[in-house]
């Protein structure tokens, strides 16, 4: 009994190595966003804000946190809207090659950005629509779309398909069904949606960088910062977008988890 | 149907346009669309892009390889030792490196793995001398590794944990033991799930520019860093879709011959 117990135990701690391994890096870059040295050692330094000071000093780094938002904005909107009617083509119809839409509709993650970002860079140039905010937006809409389609399918599993009928039958549009019934349903998922998407679009760095051209997002800025010295500007940036990001899954993961579907309609 | 349109507009078009980008000419500093092989021949017959090609292949390879073989214990773990809350919870943690930014978690290892760090001053205390892993292949990996780790790790905790219980109590019962339990009913049962979160690492890796690029000091380049040279300095768009599209067929060969290895029949 007691060898499997140690078993088990040592499984635990290999568990525990492998979330260490995972989030030492995220763990390490918030410690030494408050660090004063410049070259990261242990022991540490004194704590200070310096990093963060500098970081909000510099214009351009407020200037890529706004297009970075506006981004991450519109893309969400774009995403979420065209993720909805994804999914509710997806619950609602059956037709002919819905296979293969629905492979289109999942496809975009699983191209490495890379390609992404040179096809993306090399058509809207083509097309007259590279180096410009709105770029960035079409770009991060194709690449968050499916994310929000898989959330808000999911949630439309749940619902019953004669609620829809019915609500036709008591004599309700379609519009109007859908206003009033799909919709709301489906609203903690629209939600964890439009948090989700805002999270892809504010982390992606690749197809920014390619079809940015000056409008930079902060992480191409972060980017860019790398290619240069060892800087803690990025620990203190990187806190930023980790905090920003973390809100936005927390609530998606929360809305998500609850049972939405309980909650009283209020009218 | 906006998503179809989207989609097609955005996604389809673009990886096609690339396509035929390849086939176009550089003159002068400006692309001239064309049907040359010029791009095709000049890539397909030099040294440095199949020397680039072997690496990342290899690269990619070892990733997975790694990332699966670390990741089992703790899934296995996860999945059959703890129980489902402590799961649950574990899933909604590794969930959360998705969402912080590649880039900073990238550049902590960058600090850690320097020659200065604490990698190599924990190597120098046992005797390695200080060592710096950065600008290595080793380097390389890990970065690989924080990228691909936590989605290998959930993916396969998903799988085991879907696996009937009934049927590991039975090869108990049977006088199975647990070495032989794992090897013979759960890899087997959960083969599918496994497979699918190797072929995710491998696609992560082989795409993937950062860790090469700023843990691995680019050399000798990876396919995705020919592509960034070959497109940002210098027009050589073209040139840069020939590796793209070279890319995409490797991905898709790999993928199909994983996906048939996945749902092939024994015996």
């Amino acid at each position: 009994m007691n060898a499997e117990k140690a078993l088990k135990w040592a499984l635990f701690a290999y568990v525990a190595l492998a979330f260490a391994f995972i989030f030492t890096p995220v763990i390490w870059s918030f410690i030494f966003s408050f660090n004063s040295d410049r070259f990261p050692s242990l022991p540490l330094g004194s704590f200070s804000l310096k990093w963060y000071e500098t970081v909000l000093s510099r214009p351009e780094i407020l200037q890529a946190a706004v297009t970075s938002l506006t981004v991450a904005i519109c893309t969400s909107l774009l995403a979420t809207f065209i993720g909805f009617c994804t999914a509710y083509t997806d619950f609602r119809y059956h037709f002919m090659f819905k296979q293969a839409y629905l492979a289109l509709a999942m496809l975009p993650p699983t191209i490495p950005l890379i390609i992404m970002a040179l096809a993306m860079l090399s058509w809207l140039a083509q097309i007259g629509l590279s180096g410009q905010v709105i770029s960035i937006i079409i770009s991060h809409t194709v690449l968050a779309a499916p994310f929000a389609m898989a959330v808000i399918r999911l949630r439309l599993n749940d619902m019953d398909p004669n609620l829809e009928a019915a609500s036709w039958n008591l004599g309700a549009s379609e519009w109007r069904a859908m206003r009033e019934v799909v919709i709301p349903f489906a609203m903690p998922s629209i939600i964890a949606a439009l948090c989700l998407t805002a999270a892809v679009s504010f982390d992606e760095f690749a197809v920014a960088w390619f079809v940015s051209g000056l409008n930079k997002t902060i992480p191409v800025v972060i980017l860019e910062i790398l290619q240069g010295n060892v800087d803690p500007q990025i620990n203190a940036i990187g806190t930023f977008v980790f905090i920003i990001s973390i809100a936005l899954i927390v609530t998606a993961q929360m809305l998500m988890l609850s049972k939405g579907g309980k909650k009283e309609a209020t009218q | 149907m906006p998503l179809l349109i989207w989609q097609v507009l955005f996604f389809v078009v673009p990886l096609g346009f690339m396509f035929v980008m390849s086939f176009w000419l550089v003159k002068d500093y400006r692309m001239t669309p064309a049907f040359a092989l010029d791009n095709w021949l000049k890539i397909l017959t030099w040294g440095i892009f199949w020397r680039a090609y072997g690496y990342t292949l290899a690269l990619a390879t070892a990733a997975m390889a790694l990332a699966s073989l670390f990741a089992f214990p703790a899934s296995y773990t996860l999945a059959f030792k703890a129980s489902d809350a402590a799961r649950r919870w574990a899933l909604f943690f590794l969930i959360i490196p998705f969402f912080t930014s590649y880039l900073v978690r990238v550049y902590a290892w960058q600090v850690v793995l320097a020659g200065n760090g604490i990698i190599s001053a924990i190597l120098g205390f046992v005797g390695l001398g200080p060592l710096s892993l950065l600008n290595t292949p080793i380097g390389t990996l890990v970065g690989y590794l924080t990228l691909t780790f936590p989605l290998v790790l959930i993916l396969q905790t998903i799988s085991l944990s879907s696996i009937d219980k009934n049927l590991i109590e039975a090869a108990h019962n049977l006088g199975c033991g647990p070495l032989r339990t794992i090897f013979a009913v759960i890899i087997p049962a959960a083969k599918v799930g496994l497979i699918v979160a190797a072929l995710f690492c491998f696609i992560l890796s082989f795409g993937d520019f950062v860790s090469p690029y700023y843990l691995g000091g680019s050399k000798p380049p990876t396919l995705s860093i020919m592509i960034i040279d070959s497109t940002k300095s210098g027009q050589q768009w073209p040139r840069a879709a020939v590796i793209a599209v070279m890319m995409i067929i490797s991905l898709l060969t790999v993928a199909f011959a994983s996906v048939t290895a996945a749902y092939r029949r024994r015996g």
